[in-house]
């Protein structure tokens, strides 16, 4: 490399000779021959020191070389491993918030944001966080590595939130948690131990999903299929055709349930329909894997966002329940959440534990402990915590007060269509049934930024905008 | 509770495989095996002798009073982080934070890095070491496929799970020598020259882990020809820089004399012992390519490979790591008290030799003070 880079050929041959002064004679011919052929494959390398090189080696052996070298076309430092690489396609959610940026228009409005604004339309950091950050730096604690499966005090609370404290599954040892890196860390944790443990086992994810679903489960090797979920006729939940698939799908099949505020329809069962849901996910012994990442955030309430993963567990199904720390305490950044497991007994919840912590370690060994300290400063302490869902139910507020004047504009502005459906649809997403054609007039004519698939973030909208959307809402309904 | 949920859990008490439930689903899985290393610091807690005891298995910094250390930079950094309120916790973008990645690239690969300056280095931040390796495997097995990765005997143990987990066949080379506890170099250069062509060569970069034995820099230059003449591809997992030798610089000798070379390679960096930032996961991992749009093409499949495992890296250990990095009156304090725990292992290893030949212990102790780290 010396040679290549014209610095000293003859340093260049002195330290050949020193780095294989110690081998032996066979291998130090070797080394010399492999090197040689190297450098006279290289077209970086001049004639002459290709010359010069060859004198380490048999005049016989050097013609050789030679000879095959200058058959071959590429070099060495031409070829790249990465040729084959294709460029990754743009992100769709992402590319939403690109083109807003470079929108020049002061109307604009984007739609497409995953994470709470405020009125304002600002990013929205909760007090209580605040407050749990500037305790932490008084205690000044250590930042040695947590245990694989996460900080005590936080699996504690987590599970305790999502069960209630003092549940039975709780007191058995019979509920486990590790922590992981927010919702999509604790479902590729999930589908890790399905494809070890379920081999062959398939997930079924709701018609639509949020879209990294397919991807997680994919990565992990896990098979996905999807059962019917969303009815546009409705605009909301088309039971029995979720149901019917549900019952369909082969004994043991795991079934991935959004616990709560739908990704990215809105549309939530009612307490009776998930009594169904459970009755045939019994009757065919599946497996449901709750995605909970707005416990609190859709209608202000904990305890009543829990509602079904609490309904399952008590229904005596072994659960698996995915948990997000990103919205209801707009953690985002810090990437906190768990991966919880219900199971019949302590003995196999234990054992799924340390296969889950198997996992875990090959991934990222052990999760980071910032986030996960400031959920039990936050959950550990009454002052706190109730702070803290004042804040949710702030949040959740202004979420179902936006839904609700842009229902009242809507219905102002086209009153023989059916605007329910934004009252009765839940958390921050909205489908609205915009076709991908009404969808680009929004955009184009009206700056509303959002996905194709007919989806608007109620948390990008402000209610000083209620009107604007509507009118726009309305026009593409109308004319498009 | 509800009377429904009572009643299954005292039928479960009376008779386990009766009512709703029957046994577990996950009855049938295995007990994991204890993480080898976690056993040895319960053994110590456990162990009465107070005074005496020694928890020699810890795989992070001491102070000389046997206590974990955040360096003082790293406080002062993250008390300015926190006070800052124009900061917020918006989702980082998949690849993390931009600025890191910039600084840490040049961290390791040099200011003057010729290679930075033509483009052709693709970085994501990563979850510490761990988290780098794990995606350059998954990207590695889709992109890079059927090529096994050669790990040197013995290495930490998490790379024997890392790479199968992700999809990359393990194969070993020769490294250690226990006849003169340093580095078996010929053992080494014949199985890489051995090695299928286009195979995956994993190296330490430096304060080799668990050995401590590192190659000489002509040894390193060795290695080089054969990784050429092998087109092996490189990857250094470097969890050490800085705290190896003392010098930032020094420490990262060895990728940068292959990145020189105008070798391809995959650099996996750790903050975890440098920066002393452990529990906050913080990483880098580089993918050094021949050309700018080859690096512009890896990168958006490396976001890919991040997307469906964690979506976004978390952001509070990063922007330490920025902050020092970037801020030249931090980044000056950070490398005098990384010099300092550098300086205490080495004053360690310089004591235990002496006292060893004090007390005329039988033996060559000499590998003590040549090992590193």
């Amino acid at each position: 490399f010396l040679i290549i880079n014209h610095i000293d050929r003859n340093r260049a041959r002195t330290y050949l000779s020193h780095t294989t002064a110690h081998q032996t004679k066979q291998s130090k011919m070797a080394a010399f021959a492999s090197i040689n052929a190297f450098l006279s494959q290289s077209s970086l390398v001049s004639k002459s020191a290709q010359s010069k090189n060859v004198k380490f080696l048999s005049k016989k052996t050097a013609r050789h070389q030679m000879q095959a070298s200058q058959k071959r076309a590429t070099t060495v430092m031409m070829a790249s491993a990465f040729d084959g690489v294709d460029q990754a396609p743009p992100d769709p959610i992402l590319g939403v918030s690109d083109a807003f940026k470079k929108c020049e228009s002061p109307a604009k409005l984007n739609l497409g944001v995953g994470a709470y604004r405020t009125e304002e339309l600002q990013p929205y950091v909760l007090e209580v966080v605040k407050k749990a950050e500037a305790k932490m730096m008084e205690k000044g604690e250590n930042k040695e590595y947590l245990p694989i499966d996460g900080l005590p005090a936080f699996k504690q609370c987590t599970l305790e939130l999502l069960l209630g404290a003092g549940h039975p599954a709780l007191e058995e040892g019979r509920a486990i948690s590790v922590q992981s890196l927010s919702g999509t860390g604790s479902l590729r944790v999930g589908a890790a131990f399905i494809n070890v443990w379920l081999p062959g086992k398939t997930v079924y994810l709701s018609k639509p999903t949020w879209g990294n679903h397919k991807n997680i489960f994919a990565d992990a090797g896990v098979e996905w299929k999807e059962y019917t979920y969303f009815d546009p006729a409705t605009v909301g939940l088309d039971i029995d055709g979720m149901l019917a698939d549900i019952e369909a799908a082969p004994e043991g099949s795991i079934i991935l349930l959004h616990g709560c505020a739908h990704n990215p329809t809105g549309v939530d069962p009612t307490k009776d329909q998930w009594q169904l849901i459970a009755d045939v996910c019994k009757s065919k012994k599946h497996i449901p894997f709750f995605d909970v990442a707005y416990q609190g955030f859709a209608s202000g309430s904990l305890d009543e966002d829990a509602f079904a993963p609490r309904f399952f567990v008590e229904q005596g199904m072994e659960v698996f329940v995915s948990q997000s720390y990103s919205k209801n305490l707009g953690l985002y950044a810090e990437r906190v959440g768990a991966l919880n497991v219900i199971a019949n007994d302590k003995e196999a919840a234990t054992k799924t534990a340390s296969q889950l912590k198997r996992i875990a370690r090959a991934i990222y060994s052990n999760p980071p402990v910032h986030g996960a300290r400031i959920v039990a400063e936050v959950v550990g302490d009454e002052a706190m915590f109730a702070e803290w869902k004042a804040e949710m139910e702030m949040m959740a507020g202004r979420i179902k007060g936006v839904r609700q004047s842009l229902y009242e504009n809507l219905t102002e502005m086209m009153p023989e269509k059916d605007w329910n459906f934004v009252l009765r649809q839940i958390g921050m997403f909205s489908f609205t049934g915009l076709s991908p054609a009404q969808v680009e007039n929004m955009t184009n004519k009206w700056h509303v930024y959002m996905t194709k698939d007919g989806r608007i973030s109620l948390a990008g909208l402000s209610l000083s905008k209620c009107k604007y959307l509507a009118e726009a809402m309305v026009d593409s309904f109308q004319n498009c | 509770m509800s009377s429904n949920s009572r009643v299954n859990t005292i039928a479960r008490h009376i008779n386990p495989t009766s009512g709703t439930m029957s046994i577990s689903l996950w009855s049938g899985v295995p007990q994991a095996p204890p993480d080898p290393i976690l056993g040895i610091t319960e053994a110590f807690k456990a162990d009465p002798a107070t005074a005496a005891k020694l928890n020699l298995g810890v795989g992070a910094y001491r102070t000389e009073d046997g206590k974990p250390l955040v360096l003082k930079v790293v406080r002062r950094v993250e008390q300015a982080i926190v006070s800052d309120m124009s900061r917020n916790k918006e989702y980082l973008p998949m690849g993390g934070n931009a600025e890191f990645c910039k600084l840490s690239r040049a961290l390791i690969l040099g200011n003057d890095s010729r290679a930075i300056a033509e483009k052709r280095v693709a970085t994501v931040q990563a979850l510490s070491g761990t988290g780098a390796l794990r995606v350059s495997a998954e990207f590695l097995s889709k992109f890079y496929p059927n090529a096994p990765i050669f790990l040197p005997n013995p290495t930490w143990g998490n790379h024997n799970k890392i790479f199968p987990n992700g999809g990359v066949k393990i194969m070993s080379y020769r490294y250690y020598n226990p006849a003169t506890r340093g580095l078996d170099y010929d053992g080494m250069c014949a199985d890489l020259q051995a090695a299928p062509e286009g195979s995956i060569v994993l190296l330490h970069a430096c304060a080799h882990n668990p050995t401590g034995v590192d190659p000489t820099p002509e040894q390193w230059a060795g290695i080089l020809a054969v990784v050429v003449a092998r087109r092996l591809l490189a990857l250094f997992d470097s969890a050490y820089q800085g705290f190896a030798s003392g010098s930032l610089d020094r420490d990262a000798q060895a990728v940068r004399m292959f990145t020189q070379a105008g070798l391809e390679l995959i650099i996996c960096q750790s903050y975890a012992k440098n920066m002393g930032l452990y529990g906050e996961r913080v990483g880098a991992l580089s993918v050094v390519c021949k050309n700018e749009d080859n690096a512009k093409r890896v990168e958006s499949q490396l976001k890919m490979v991040i997307r469906p495992m964690y979506s976004s890296p978390p952001a509070h250990g990063a922007a330490i790591a920025e902050m020092i990095l970037g801020t030249p009156q931090f980044y000056e304090e950070w490398k005098v008290e990384l010099k300092m725990m550098a300086d205490r292992i080495i004053l360690m290893r310089q004591m235990l030799h002496t006292e060893l030949g004090k007390l005329g212990t039988p033996g060559n102790w000499r590998h003590i003070l040549d090992q590193i780290g």
